[in-house]
């Protein structure tokens, strides 16, 4: 995986190297691709990292986004009933990215408007999160919301820290994204994004799929579409495995 | 080395699955009863869903009552007509359960139910063998006869009789009918195959012979269990295969080394120290409970809408 990744990267360099000797094409301003557009998640998966890489034309600053596809969450909080700590007050979100990462290579603030942070959905603050069937009013929202990105953050699916886009020289340019072993499957959408003076100069979107394959794939495919059946097939391996383990100590 | 749960849909490593399995099998084979309620609670800390845990544990029950139902079958220690009348009560019992288990999941209490009735049977049960244990261990310095095989109570006269040979018995059906039930229910919401629950109860409750306990315990168990992983896997497809055959793999050999151990220790010795087992990993759960938890806001992500 090292070595497929350099290589990509060496040809990425490669790419850039001929675009800055051809003048007489029409430049483009962003380009942009990802090391890996399927990350297949088999038996023995522990997460991965993809790399983002591309050249830019002229100057300009880079803010690279990866998103989940979206899903609805339930933030529930705890609260004391009779001593004992119970999940009280919920709030259902929509919109919610399954998976939520962002590189830049300055801070954004300095280099994105308010409106374009907005715009783009760029870090946490300017996620847009609708709040679906409230129990509690409107004052509580600050803190689910939070609480939400929190525990994303903890189950690894939100980058914790804002990640860095990395030059090489002036033009080339890259950032690490990872992902963890529960990852959601689903297709994702990488956006890369040159930043002028606070707007978009230019942007590129890259799909990413995740999908798990082989037998895990199987497995949970069958389940999900053949309850019944892999109800039975769970009992039947069970029951042959009991009989086996007794068949196998009853000498000893 | 890390294998990945499809249906929990994490990776963990294969040594700890096998060890876990390992250990509570160890704990089964030395007391006697399938290990499930330190098996969920254990399954629940490394990360697995609770409920997958709760589902695949019941499918991890299945493999190990055969195996053990076997070997108490070979001894002829089974009573086949207490077990199925036993079994017509923990099917209606179980199938109520993964109802109500499913119910629990959409509220978002399902944690909480788990958490409660382990603790409210962790410590009944615990305090129940305490006490007897400790009796039985003190008639013994006394060498006082043993007590009378049961006591005769307003359940005697309840109607439907029926002959049990093998336990020496003659009493309603009902009796049965309700302990299956009972424990039924439990075995579903709780994730365990019960016997924790069923061998105290058809000890005290039913009066039956310690002898055929086990094995009669065990056979019943096994259906309940059979019938609670295929619900499971119909309504709320949360059974993992591949975790219940690691835990079971571990599990078998796990418990042939506990049965030599238990067998060198005298029983009353070994009630005790499972009751004090019982009891610990109750106070335990109860304390999780009662203490504020350290994050007060927890999230469930229904999935995606459309996943190509």
């Amino acid at each position: 995986m090292t070595a497929g990744r350099a290589l990509a990267i060496a040809a990425a360099l490669l790419a850039g190297g001929l675009l800055a000797a051809t003048p007489a094409r029409p430049a483009e301003e962003l380009v942009a691709d990802l090391s890996e557009h399927l990350i297949a998640i088999t038996t023995g998966f522990t997460g991965t990292q993809v790399v983002m890489f591309g050249a830019t034309e002229g100057s300009g600053d880079v803010v690279i986004i990866v998103r989940g596809p979206l899903s609805d969450a339930t933030v529930r909080r705890k609260g004391r009933v009779a001593g004992i700590w119970v999940n009280r007050e919920s709030m259902g979100f929509t919109n919610v990215p399954s998976y939520y990462a962002m590189a830049s290579s300055k801070p954004v603030d300095e280099i994105a408007s308010p409106a374009t942070l907005e715009l783009h959905e760029i870090g946490f603050d300017h996620l847009k999160l609708a709040v679906d069937n409230g129990e509690v009013n409107a004052t509580e929202v600050p803190f689910f919301r939070s609480a939400l990105i929190r525990e994303k953050q903890q189950l690894g699916l939100y980058a914790r820290q804002p990640g860095k886009v990395a030059f090489l020289g002036t033009r080339l340019f890259r950032a690490n994204f990872d992902f963890p072993a529960d990852v959601p499957t689903g297709s994702y959408l990488a956006e890369v994004l040159l930043l002028r003076n606070g707007q978009v100069a230019s942007a590129q979107t890259t799909p990413l799929i995740i999908s798990k394959i082989g037998v895990g794939a199987t497995i949970f495919d069958f389940a999900h579409q053949r309850g019944a059946y892999y109800g039975a097939i769970a009992i039947l391996v069970a029951l042959m495995a009991g009989w086996i383990a007794h068949l196998a100590f009853r000498r000893g | 080395m890390q294998i990945y749960l499809p249906i929990a849909e994490l990776s963990l490593n294969v040594f700890l699955l096998l060890g876990i399995g390992g250990a509570i099998g160890f704990l089964s084979g030395m007391f006697g009863v399938g290990g499930g309620f330190l098996l969920t609670p254990l399954l629940i800390f490394i990360g697995v869903p609770p409920a997958v845990a709760v589902a695949t544990q019941a499918n991890q029950v299945v493999a190990s009552s055969v195996s053990g139902v076997l070997a108490h079958w070979s001894r002829n220690n089974v009573d086949f007509k207490m077990g199925v009348v036993l079994l017509l009560g923990g099917i209606v019992g179980s199938t109520l359960g993964v109802g109500v288990f499913s119910l629990l999941r959409t509220a978002g209490q399902v944690d909480l139910v788990i958490g409660l009735a382990y603790v409210v049977m962790l410590t009944f049960i615990g305090l129940t063998m305490l006490a007897e244990s400790l009796l039985a261990l003190r008639r013994r310095r006394r060498r006082a006869p043993p007590r009378k095989l049961h006591q005769h109570t307003w359940i005697h006269g309840l109607p439907f009789k029926m002959r049990f040979r093998k336990s020496r018995l003659y009493i309603s059906a009902l009796l049965p009918l309700a302990v299956g039930a009972a424990v039924g229910l439990l075995a579903a919401i709780m994730g365990t195959g019960g016997a924790f629950i069923m061998v105290p109860a058809m000890i005290y409750l039913l009066g039956m012979p310690t002898a055929v306990v086990v094995g009669t315990s065990l056979f019943q168990i096994i259906f309940v269990a059979a019938n609670v992983t295929f619900l499971q896997s119909l309504q709320n497809q949360t059974v993992d295969v591949v975790l219940a055959l690691m835990l079971t793999v571990g599990g078998v050999i796990g418990a042939q080394f506990g049965g030599r151990v238990g067998a060198r220790l005298p029983a009353e010795h070994l009630r005790v120290l499972l009751a004090l087992l019982v009891l610990a990993v109750g106070a335990r759960l109860g304390y999780e409970l009662v203490t504020p938890p350290a994050e007060l806001y927890s999230i469930e992500v229904s999935p995606p809408a459309a996943v190509p």
